[in-house]
């Protein structure tokens, strides 16, 4: 039972997290443009079963919180409140403090009392700011003075249930009694919908309700009975005329309607029918845009306009589109199935092209279509963990809104390729690189407006976010128009660090890469967001870990790009099968360049131990990987055997092996579940013949290997020596 | 609390399983319910810079798990495999999760069930390897079962950092 219920739990802490996101970027979009109802309406629903789950799930204080939020954007909504920047940051504010409060619930952690306290006291003050502002909006109405906080005197509600609200779940009867438990109630039919009684379907709401509620309630109270139909019907609420002493027309009463005492937008003569005319102007969401101002430009970073249109699509979507929630667990062992049903298959393939007959060709065709149901089930099942990148880029606006702010730059951000699908392992990793790249750009790339006037540049920084395929990898892109790399200033650091020799002399790319460095920073100032020098060689290691490399491409003046390439997914590899000895190791293909054959005389000795091959014109050292393993191979000199030549991240290293097998799609089995992680390896697999050959970490071993030689391997050496 | 096992072997409160197996003469036991399976010997592909103790890893039906020579682990001489020779599976917790690892061992003996008041605690010389790993020695029908931790014993990181 309990574990039933902390099942639940966990998919409503997950829901509330989802909830917020879109809370956020909501808000985002509410921010740059013209906000509309439909946004807010978002927003508000994603409060609003935010607040349902922690009532249910008992937090009271989570569901008490996100009670005022929906109060503040229930005003939005219905335009009583302005849609100001200020609001704007508060609300995201309290999304933050949600967040929060999610986390520490999730943890049985204690809440942040004060925090939420002070939000929350913002957050009600924020409520009875003026609906319109000082623009002269027209449509400032009277019932801005009605405010909820303050409850009337009685509330004159039209409530038409969709037609499909039974078979919802929902019953408008319940809602009727909910409201008279608020107060003395008079309803009144519209039997307007009815239809003909042969043509009635007693599984669909047809009637409209005309509601009268005595009593002095607040229009949030009134609100909160109709949260559950949010969106299933048709629903104005409006306040009863103070002045008028008695209640107005209702059934089954014969009292005069009070004409004169109503207010004068208020259709007199037709309470019954009352729509939007009968409403006050405001009370309607999709009237709302004259009172919703869009944000004063009062903040420096001009948010996310462009953004909007492609990154406001993304959750709206992504919640209606069909998709499932499965635990990972089960994907992983899906995964792991149609592993084991490679290794079938080429293990099949193995037998079959060893045997001969007539008989046999069948066999043959039998594996041929085997292995393309095999490629085919795999890749479907690779396309379960596949989540669209935008889930990554999503939080991108925010920061960079947060970040402009701070550092007083007007950034534009431009998203593109949002709906790129990679891995979801992958796209959890390759978050926090990101987040790097886009402060680092933000921070060293785009300059401050002034700066960018002097070089007539627009004002406002482009920061584009762009992922897209490319064969069979992810490339993402994080490009800014600003200033570019100061090629002569890294190379001045890079020499005072010791970093580079004196007399060295690098290309552009190679001075360019240098950011990459451990313990480099170019920045003149050090603030709190980038420019402490650790960073872009952990951005490195961490997209070198997922497979991948980043690099950079820059021109002073113009701005920068560090481009992102990852592999489609980390659990498959398309291998190089090489043979060292007795054993079988796996290359990864994307990083062999070419295999040759030695001749004497094109290895050289350097400082005595490392061995570095001339192969046109450029030495490259070589990785024996016998002794490095310390096994036996076939002969120790390297005339009898081959050299892969293998790179990453633009260096190269030779691995010597006795014999390239051949090539093939392996399976990623970690070391790290059942062992430990190894120097050197990414992981094992296993082949055909049911044994297992281990996947060599190239960018590792590279790195390695530069790092211990590096003196020897890169200094220039006489070829003839 | 008396419940009955498949096999009629009967385990009582206070009493635990233990599956036994020798190695160079010696009878050494472990948690029955951290024995997952016992296989034949097959061949392991060798981990590079591994403890020499460490065969190397094997396909256990397409999960790569690791395993250990346990006579090499405890520094006893060095036997040549032979058709007794099996490898008992064990799940053993990890830092993570459960790990799944493997014991060489010279061949499988007996299932007993040791009261725990029958267990002494390990003799207090710490100089031998294997002592470390001792959970208890335990008599059995006149003979000394070694119970082993195989928690601490196949700790792979604790015994990286160590070499």
């Amino acid at each position: 039972m309990s574990d039933d219920f902390s099942e639940f739990l966990d998919v409503f802490f997950e829901e509330c997290a989802e909830g917020l996101d879109v809370m956020e970027s909501g808000l985002l979009a509410l921010d740059g443009g013209t906000p509309d109802g439909e946004a807010i309406n978002t927003i508000f629903r994603a409060a609003h079963s935010i607040k349902g789950g922690a009532a249910t799930f008992d937090f009271p204080r989570l569901a008490d919180f996100t009670h005022t939020v929906e109060a503040l954007l229930d005003r939005m909504r219905d335009g009583r409140r302005a849609v100001t920047r200020d609001a704007v940051d508060l609300l995201l504010a309290a999304v933050d403090a949600l967040r929060g409060m999610v986390a520490a619930s999730r943890a049985g952690e204690p809440l942040d009392e004060a925090r939420a306290a002070d939000l929350k006291r913002d957050l009600e003050a924020a409520m009875d700011a003026p609906a319109a502002s000082a623009a002269g909006e027209t449509a400032a109405p009277t019932p801005a003075v009605q405010d909820g906080a303050e409850p009337a005197t009685g509330w004159r509600i039209r409530f038409v249930p969709a037609e499909e609200m039974l078979a919802r779940g929902n019953d408008p009867l319940h809602i009727l009694r909910a409201l008279e438990e608020l107060g003395r109630l008079e309803v009144r039919t519209d039997g307007a919908g009815l239809p003909a009684l042969d043509a009635l379907d007693t599984t669909r709401c047809h009637l409209g309700f005309d509601l009268t509620l005595h009593g002095t309630v607040s229009e949030v109270q009134v609100r909160e009975v109709f949260a559950w139909v949010d969106g299933e019907c048709e629903l104005h609420v409006a306040p009863l005329d103070p002045a008028a002493a008695s209640p107005p027309a209702a059934v089954g009463r014969d009292e005069p309607e009070p004409h004169a005492a109503h207010d004068p937008t208020t259709d007199p003569e037709a309470p019954v029918d009352t729509t939007a005319t009968a409403e006050p102007p405001a009370a309607v969401p999709s009237a709302a845009p004259p009172a919703l101002v869009p944000a004063p430009r009062a903040g420096p970073a001009v948010a996310s306009a462009a953004a909007k249109p492609q990154a406001a699509p993304a959750p709206t979507g992504g919640g209606e589109a069909g998709s499932i929630r499965v635990g990972i667990e089960k994907v992983d062992g899906l995964i792991n199935l149609v592993g084991e049903l490679v290794i079938t298959q080429s293990m099949l393939s193995s037998i079959a092209e060893g045997a001969n007959g007539v008989d046999l060709e069948k066999l043959r065709d039998g594996v041929a279509q085997l292995v393309r149901n095999t490629r085919e089930l795999q890749e479907m099942a690779m396309q379960i963990r596949m989540l669209p990148i935008a889930t990554s880029f999503n939080r991108f606006p925010r920061l960079v809104r947060d970040l402009g702010a701070r550092l007083g730059k007007q950034v534009e951000l431009r998203i593109e390729g949002g709906g790129t699908e990679l891995d979801k392992t992958v796209l959890e990793k390759i978050g926090d690189p990101l987040v790097h790249l886009v402060r680092n750009s933000m921070d060293h790339g785009i300059e401050r407006p002034e700066q960018r006037r002097a070089a007539g540049k627009p004002d406002i920084g482009v920061l584009t976010l762009a992922a897209r395929h490319e064969g069979g990898n992810i490339v993402i892109e994080v490009g800014d128009d600003g200033a570019g790399l100061d090629t002569a200033r890294i190379l001045a650091k890079a020499r005072e660090r010791g970093l580079v020799g004196v007399d060295e002399d690098l290309t552009e790319a190679q001075v360019h890469d240098l950011v990459f460095r451990a313990g480099f920073s170019t920045a003149e100032q050090v603030s709190d967001v980038s420019g402490r020098g650790v960073g872009m060689d952990v951005v490195r290691r961490n997209i070198q870990e997922l497979g991948g490399a980043v690099t950079v491409t820059s021109a002073a003046g113009t701005g920068s790009t560090f481009t992102i390439r990852l592999p489609l997914t980390l659990a498959i590899l398309d291998g190089q099968l090489v043979r060292v000895g007795a054993q079988i190791y796996i290359l990864s293909l994307l990083s062999v360049v070419e295999s040759v054959q030695v001749k004497p005389g094109l290895v050289s000795r350097v400082a005595g131990h490392t061995e570095v091959f001339a192969l046109r014109g450029r030495y490259i050292p070589v990785v024996r990987l016998h002794r490095l393993f310390g096994i036996d191979a076939d002969s120790a000199r390297l005339e009898d055997g081959l050299l892969v030549v293998v790179e990453a991240a633009g260096r190269r290293v030779a691995l010597f092996i006795d014999e390239l097998l051949g090539q093939q799609q392996v399976v990623i089995k970690s070391l790290e579940s059942n062992y430990r992680h190894v120097q050197g390896l990414s992981g094992a697999t296993i082949l055909g013949d049911g044994r297992v050959a281990l996947i060599l970490d190239v960018p590792r071993l590279i790195q390695r290997e530069l790092a211990a030689g590096r003196g020897a391997a890169l200094a220039a050496v006489d070829p003839a020596a | 609390m008396v419940t009955t096992g498949e096999d009629g072997i009967q385990a009582k409160a206070g009493v635990d399983q233990y599956l036994t197996f020798m190695l160079a003469g010696e009878e050494y036991g472990v948690d029955i319910l951290k024995v997952q399976e016992i296989k034949g010997w097959d061949p392991a592909t060798p981990i590079p810079n591994s403890p020499e103790w460490l065969l190397g890893v094997i396909n256990l039906r397409g999960t790569v798990v690791p395993v250990v020579d346990l006579r090499r682990r405890f520094g006893l001489e060095e036997a040549q495999f032979g058709p007794t020779t099996v490898i008992i599976v064990l799940k053993v917790p990890g830092a993570v999760r459960e790990k799944t690892v493997g014991i060489v061992v010279d061949a499988v003996s007996e299932v007993y069930n040791v009261a725990a008041d029958a267990v002494t605690p390990p003799p207090e010389i710490a100089s031998s390897a294997a002592t470390r790993y001792v959970r208890g020695l335990a008599r059995v029908e006149d003979k000394m079962v070694i119970l082993l931790d195989s928690e601490h014993l196949l700790d792979f990181d604790a015994a990286a950092t160590a070499h």
